[in-house]
């Protein structure tokens, strides 16, 4: 199977990862998250004068519980991706693999049945 | 993007469920009809749906020095369309609002017209438009998730701009200011984000063309005569 397409992610990964070691061990940069600089520029144009009309039911107490439910929320979606696409990978795989047996199997599959 | 709980004053959170709801309940038909047609395409709906909550979990750093996450609904917009995705956009949505305070349920009108709908739509279209063109299948994925990633953000930015005209009064001079402003925020951060979006959807995609091509055919996502030079090329 040809890799190309894996290497050319890799690279573009890489560079990221470079960038933001270089980027990070250099500067003081915050890495804050963008949606709350948002919440920055909004305050700057109304002057601070803008009070929320609506709060959070409920927030994570902490920012461990925070990164948990994070970590909760990609592991649910890697799982089910993981499941099913190996699960197709082996079905294509049996169905290659009996069909070439499938003539002589049959019989002894009648019999066990 | 997730515009946070509250921050959208009346009427615009209104405006935007207005017009996310009827998206939503026609995407949640499309999806009845098809599953009902198609019980086999259950699990690439769920690959699809769980690429979406893997990639809007991953907050990454930016060259701007802050962070944001991708969207990951490109999967979902090229197999399925735009109104199937919005459906899922949603549910990672309600997921995040719920247990993360990010987003908000009055600012999920806005949320889910930005990345279940704009984002999806645009994916979709450059998909269409890639596809009609000589350019390599993994290189028209790519470009058209880039691309739906960084139309999400730059949507964000016109609603937020929109409620936040500088100067008070929606004029659209103050709409452009403002919206200069949010675009710095969101756009900017976004570009390397959604060029890593990108390149991990086409990824994804090798995997799927890989194992369950035929379901790829029969959604008229990929021509035979394609899957067939992919395999040849990749197999």
């Amino acid at each position: 199977m040809s890799k190309k397409l894996e290497l050319i992610v890799l690279a573009i990964i890489l560079i990221f990862a470079v960038q933001f070691i270089y980027m990070s061990s250099t500067t003081d940069a915050e890495y804050g998250g963008a949606d709350g600089q948002a919440e920055d520029v909004i305050n700057e144009i109304t002057g601070g004068t803008y009070e929320p009309n609506a709060e959070p039911f409920w927030e994570p107490p902490s920012g461990e519980i925070e990164s948990l439910l994070f970590g909760l929320q990609a592991a649910i979606g890697a799982g089910v991706i993981g499941y099913f696409l190996g699960y197709y990978r082996a079905k294509s795989r049996y169905k290659k693999d009996l069909g070439y047996k499938d003539k002589s199997n049959s019989d002894g599959d009648r019999q066990s049945l | 993007m997730h515009i946070m709980e509250g921050f959208l004053p009346t009427p615009w959170w209104q405006a935007w469920f207005a017009v996310s709801i009827p998206v939503i309940l026609y995407g949640i038909h499309k999806m009845n009809r098809l599953v009902n047609e198609k019980r086999e395409i259950l699990p690439l709906l769920a690959v699809a749906g769980a690429f979406i909550f893997v990639l809007s979990s991953l907050k990454l750093p930016s060259v701007t020095g802050s962070c944001s996450h991708p969207t990951g609904t490109g999967i979902a917009a090229i197999i399925f369309g735009p109104a199937i995705s919005a459906v899922l956009g949603t549910i990672v949505l309600l997921y995040q609002a719920l247990f993360l305070a990010h987003g908000g349920f009055t600012t999920l009108g806005a949320n889910v017209f930005s990345m279940g709908i704009v984002g999806p739509v645009a994916v979709y279209l450059v998909y269409k438009a890639g596809m009609k063109t000589k350019l390599n299948f993994y290189a028209v994925v790519f470009l058209a998730t880039a691309f739906g990633d960084w139309a999400t953000y730059v949507t964000t930015s016109v609603e937020l701009a929109l409620a936040y005209p500088a100067g008070g009064a929606l004029t659209f001079a103050g709409f452009m200011s403002s919206f200069g402003k949010f675009a710095a925020v969101f756009a900017i951060t976004q570009l390397p984000l959604a060029i890593m979006e990108g390149a991990v959807s086409a990824l994804l995609f090798k995997y799927v063309v890989n194992v369950k091509s035929d379901i790829l055919v029969e959604m008229k996502v990929l021509e035979d005569a394609v899957v067939r030079k992919l395999r040849g090329t990749s197999a």
